[in-house]
Parts: structure tokens; C-alpha cells; sequence
């Protein structure tokens, strides 16, 4: 178990994430959302190991329930952030 | 060998999620934003396929057949004016996720759970459960299944702050002993009653706020998960989804005028609470139908159109588009002027005018909003209200006080469509409503607009 580097990723990546979204537009703060709603699925990953390496009913009755709730965030949530920003146009 | 693979495509995952991020800060790079997220999922997954340690493969097909099941129909099908509630259940889906691995996690790994990992269990599944509920009310409010008006009563946040106090008390004690599964149990009841608790005093302007912050508690969950199990794709995925609803929620904040401090410990319902003071307020407005309206409009040189939460759930925004489309061809150059917090989630009803096929570079926020206000020739208010009101800048005592306003009352002739003088969220009078250049046309805001779009073309 890594903790430092574990924290160091986090630490980075949040700063990451504070400097670029500050700069995303009140016009996409909806899309900003369903995008990282989608990216945020990826607890898929944890589910995935979960159930693949599965070791019993319960852990992979849970792991299955997670695999459903976080793809059908992914897949949701790219395919209306992306209805969305077919949305937004310029003036014709 | 394969699990050097999987750590490689991480990274490129990893980054390929920096990179939509960084994509959806301009209107232009945004869908390549979207494609980007894409890839970094697709690879995130093989690379997770590709470890060792996945062996089994039925049921992680049928999880994944019901997730696109259940993602597609919430993705065609659901009208954008349902984008808060669709949010919000997607942060419940997400959350459920989390806590649910949390779970199989602290199962599996018994009994040689070493502390770190078992305060990070911990605080994967405090931080998932309490999203669970937390966004289910939201969304069950937002449907408008229960009732959307705020609850609060005497010693609430001690009751709250009890309760969260109890799952941080749990999580310390797993941390001596992570075989205490009933403690483990305790924390996690103990997380999804919070969440309830958390949501109950919440109501309707303060929605925004929420599922910002219930976005973000839910990418710190999927961080939690990361710790456990050491795995980096998920720590920067979470921390992106983690900044990006504090962020929001904290514009959110400051577009209220209410103290973050005030979020993080849930006490959304202090306006409300004042609002039972609002005097009835007897001045005469001036009313005035369609045709006073179009009169009114007939000839503006700049109009600026405030729409509100109002216009959403008078499914007005087609009718509205009609109402810019007919000034514009009257020689009127048109701007939409939107708040931060109008509507029920950041960005609403900047998604609302954009389906309405309104062009994006016709919506304006806040400060340039003001500026065009200052020489527009009319404005017109659609089903706003709080985000109007002169109070916030003349009344030091009034709730909605130092909140920034539109300056609706800066513009030569102001239009306000609305169904009665009810007020609005903050529960007070409206001084615009009084002012001698307001013209008040009552009834529902999709008709109004409807009548003014053919008197403006009867006139005209």
C-alpha cells in the first residue's frame, strides 16, 4: 500500500481539477456535470475487480449491483453530455 | 506482466480524463471533451480486464448489460427541463457504487484489514451512503414525488451532527479493531440516515447548491475507493469529479450570498425561516395585457430577457426563442441575461434556451448582463424573481442582502410575466414589482409569451 504516492496523485490531480474547472463557463456548467458524473463512474473499475475476481455470492451479488450502477453512469452520462452539447450553437 | 499493462493504461486513462475536463472549459472543444472521457473509460476498463486477477467474466457482462439498460433510456429520453433530477439520481447511482464496494471490499479483505485501509473502507462508504440518500431525496424532491418545501425544526443540526458524529466515531473504532463488523454496520446506517437528514431542510433555490455538493461527495467516495485499492485512475477521476462539484457548489454559494460554512454543516434552510415574515404588501402594481406589452416592446432597440426557474416549469423556453426570433426580425437585437443559481442545477437554464435552439453567444452572464441592462431599452422578466430584487442591494436587512442581483431595474422599461404576486424562494416582496417603469403581465408564462410573439407580429 502506497499511501504518499497515493496522496501526492490526489492532491495533484485535485489541484488539477480546481485550476481547469474554474475556467469552464457558466454557459457548460450542466454538461460539466454529466461529464464528470460519466467519469466518475469509474468506480466501474472497483466493481469490476470486484466481480472478476469474485471469492463469493455476496461480494459479487454487491460487485454485479455496483458494475450495473456505475456503467450505467458511464454510458448515461457520455451519451447526454454529448446530446447536450449538440445542443449549444452559434448564431445561424 | 499484465498487471504492468493495466498500470500503463491508467496513466493514458488518467489523462485522457485531464484532458475532457480541460476540453469543456470553451463551448467549441467541448464535445472532443466528451470523446476524450470516452477513450479514458474504454481504456480504464480493458486495462482493468487485462489483470491477473480477473478471472470471471459472467457476471461482470450481465452488471455491465443492465448498466446500458438502465444509461441509454436516461440519456435519449429524459426532456432537459428533468436535468436536476436525472443529476441527481445519477449521483445516487454513482455513490451506490462506491458504498457497495466499500462493502464487498471490507468483506473480502477480513480479517486482515490493516488501518489505513479499513479508515479509507470507512470513509468510502460514509462519504457513498450518505450521497445514496442525499441524492435520492434531492431527486425525489426535484420530481416533486414529496414535497419540495423545506423542513426544519428545533435542534436539527444537533440531531444531524449526532449522527455524523456516530459514523466518525465507527470509523475510529474499526480503526482499532476492523474485525467489529457490526461497528462497520453501524457506520454505514448511520451514513444513509445522514443523507436523508441532510436533505430535509433543503428546498427549492437551494438545489443547486446541493447536487453540486452531492456531486462532489461523490467523487470523493470513488477517491476513498481509489486509496483502498490503490489504484491511481480512480484517485484523479474522483478528484476531478470531486473539485469540479466543489467548484460549483462554491459559485453557487457566492451567487446566494450564503456562507460556505453554512453548506458544509447543511444549514440550506436559514432563509426560509425568515421567509414567514414577509408582510402582505397592498401598493397597486401596474398591470397590463399582451398588446401593452408589445406596445412596449415595439421599437426597443436592445431587449434583455431574464429567464427564471419559472420559465422552465412553464415549459415557456420554445415560446420564449419565438419572442427573440420576432423582436430580432423587428430590427431588435435580443440577450439573455442568467444568473448563476437559476433554475435547479448550475448551467439549467443555459440548457434549456440551447435546446430551445437559442445561439449560445446570445447568453450572458452575470456582469455582462449588468452592463447591457444599464442601456437596454426593456427588459423582460420570465418566472424570476429573487435574483431581480433591488433589496439585495438597498435593503440591509432584507434575507436576500448582498446576493448579486440582475440590474432589471436599470433598464428604461421592465416586462414581468408571472403568474401572481406570490413571492418568490426568499419568501419576500419584490420592490421591481412597484417601480414606475414595471409593466406586470400575469397568467402562465408560455401563454404570455405566446400572445406577445402575435401582437409583437400584428403590430409590427
Amino acid at each position: 500500500m502506497n499511501i504518499q504516492t497515493g496522496l501526492y496523485v490526489f492532491l495533484l490531480a485535485s489541484f488539477l481539477g480546481f485550476e481547469l474547472i474554474r475556467r469552464v463557463p457558466q454557459l457548460l456548467h450542466t454538461p460539466l456535470m454529466s461529464l464528470t458524473n460519466a467519469i466518475s463512474g469509474i468506480a466501474l473499475v472497483g466493481s469490476i475487480l470486484i466481480v472478476g475476481s469474485s471469492q463469493s455470492v455476496t461480494t459479487t451479488v454487491l460487485g454485479t449491483i455496483a458494475i450495473a450502477a456505475s456503467s450505467s453512469n458511464v454510458i448515461g452520462g457520455f451519451l447526454l453530455t454529448d446530446r447536450m452539447l449538440r445542443m449549444f450553437r452559434r448564431r445561424r | 506482466m499484465r498487471d504492468t499493462i493495466a498500470q500503463y493504461l491508467y496513466i493514458v486513462a488518467g489523462l485522457a480524463f485531464v484532458f475532457a475536463i480541460k476540453w469543456m472549459t470553451a463551448p467549441t472543444t467541448a464535445r472532443r471533451g466528451v470523446i476524450a472521457g470516452e477513450l479514458g473509460m474504454v481504456i480504464a476498463v480493458v486495462g482493468t480486464f487485462a489483470r491477473p486477477e480477473v478471472t470471471q467474466f459472467t457476471w461482470i457482462i450481465v452488471g455491465l448489460a443492465a448498466g446500458a439498460a438502465i444509461g441509454v433510456p436516461l440519456a435519449a429520453f429524459v426532456p432537459m427541463t428533468a436535468m436536476p433530477q436525472r443529476t441527481a439520481l445519477s449521483h445516487a447511482f454513482g455513490a451506490m457504487a462506491a458504498t457497495l464496494v466499500g462493502i464487498a471490499e471490507y468483506i473480502l479483505r477480513q480479517p486482515h484489514l490493516d488501518r489505513f485501509t479499513m479508515v479509507v473502507l470507512g470513509f468510502e462508504v460514509l462519504l457513498g451512503g450518505l450521497t445514496i440518500t442525499g441524492s435520492l431525496m434531492a431527486f425525489a424532491k426535484l420530481q416533486e414525488l414529496i414535497r419540495g418545501r423545506p423542513v426544519v425544526y428545533r435542534g436539527q443540526n444537533i440531531v444531524n451532527l449526532s449522527i455524523l458524529a456516530i459514523a466518525l466515531a465507527g470509523i475510529v473504532w474499526l480503526a482499532i479493531d476492523p474485525t467489529a463488523t457490526i461497528v462497520f454496520a453501524v457506520v454505514v446506517v448511520a451514513a444513509v440516515a445522514f443523507g436523508v437528514l441532510l436533505i430535509i431542510p433543503i428546498g427549492g433555490a437551494d438545489m443547486p447548491t446541493v447536487i453540486a455538493l452531492l456531486n462532489s461527495y461523490a467523487g470523493l467516495s470513488a477517491v476513498a475507493m481509489g486509496f483502498a485499492l490503490d489504484n491511481k485512475v480512480l484517485e484523479i477521476a474522483g478528484a476531478l469529479d470531486g473539485s469540479s462539484g466543489f467548484i460549483l457548489a462554491m459559485i453557487m454559494c457566492r451567487a446566494m450570498n450564503r456562507n460556505f460554512r453554512n453548506i458544509l454543516f447543511g444549514a440550506f434552510g436559514q432563509v426560509t425561516m425568515t421567509a414567514h415574515d414577509a408582510e402582505v404588501d397592498d401598493r397597486p402594481v401596474r398591470s397590463g395585457t399582451s398588446v401593452d406589452g408589445a406596445a412596449i416592446l415595439d421599437g426597443a432597440r436592445l431587449v434583455v430577457i431574464i429567464p427564471g426557474y419559472g420559465m422552465a416549469v412553464a415549459q415557456a423556453q420554445h415560446k420564449v426563442r419565438d419572442l427573440s426570433d420576432s423582436l430580432e426580425r423587428n430590427g431588435t437585437q435580443v440577450r439573455f441575461a442568467i444568473h448563476p443559481v437559476a433554475g435547479r442545477m448550475p448551467g439549467h437554464m443555459n440548457v434549456l434556451l440551447a435546446e430551445a435552439d437559442v445561439p449560445y453567444d446570445h447568453m450572458v452572464e452575470l456582469e455582462e448582463a449588468n452592463e447591457l441592462l444599464s442601456r437596454a431599452d426593456v427588459a423582460i422578466v420570465i418566472g424570476a424573481n429573487d435574483v431581480t430584487n433591488p433589496a439585495a442591494k438597498n435593503e440591509p436587512g432584507s434575507p436576500v442582502y448582498g446576493m448579486p442581483i440582475l440590474d432589471v431595474d436599470r433598464a428604461g422599461s421592465v416586462l414581468v410575466i408571472k403568474r401572481s404576486m406570490a413571492p418568490g424562494f426568499a419568501g419576500i416582496g419584490n420592490e421591481l414589482y412597484y417601480l414606475a417603469n414595471t409593466t406586470m403581465l400575469f397568467g402562465d408564462a408560455k401563454q404570455v409569451v405566446g400572445s406577445l410573439v402575435s401582437d409583437l407580429g400584428q403590430s409590427g
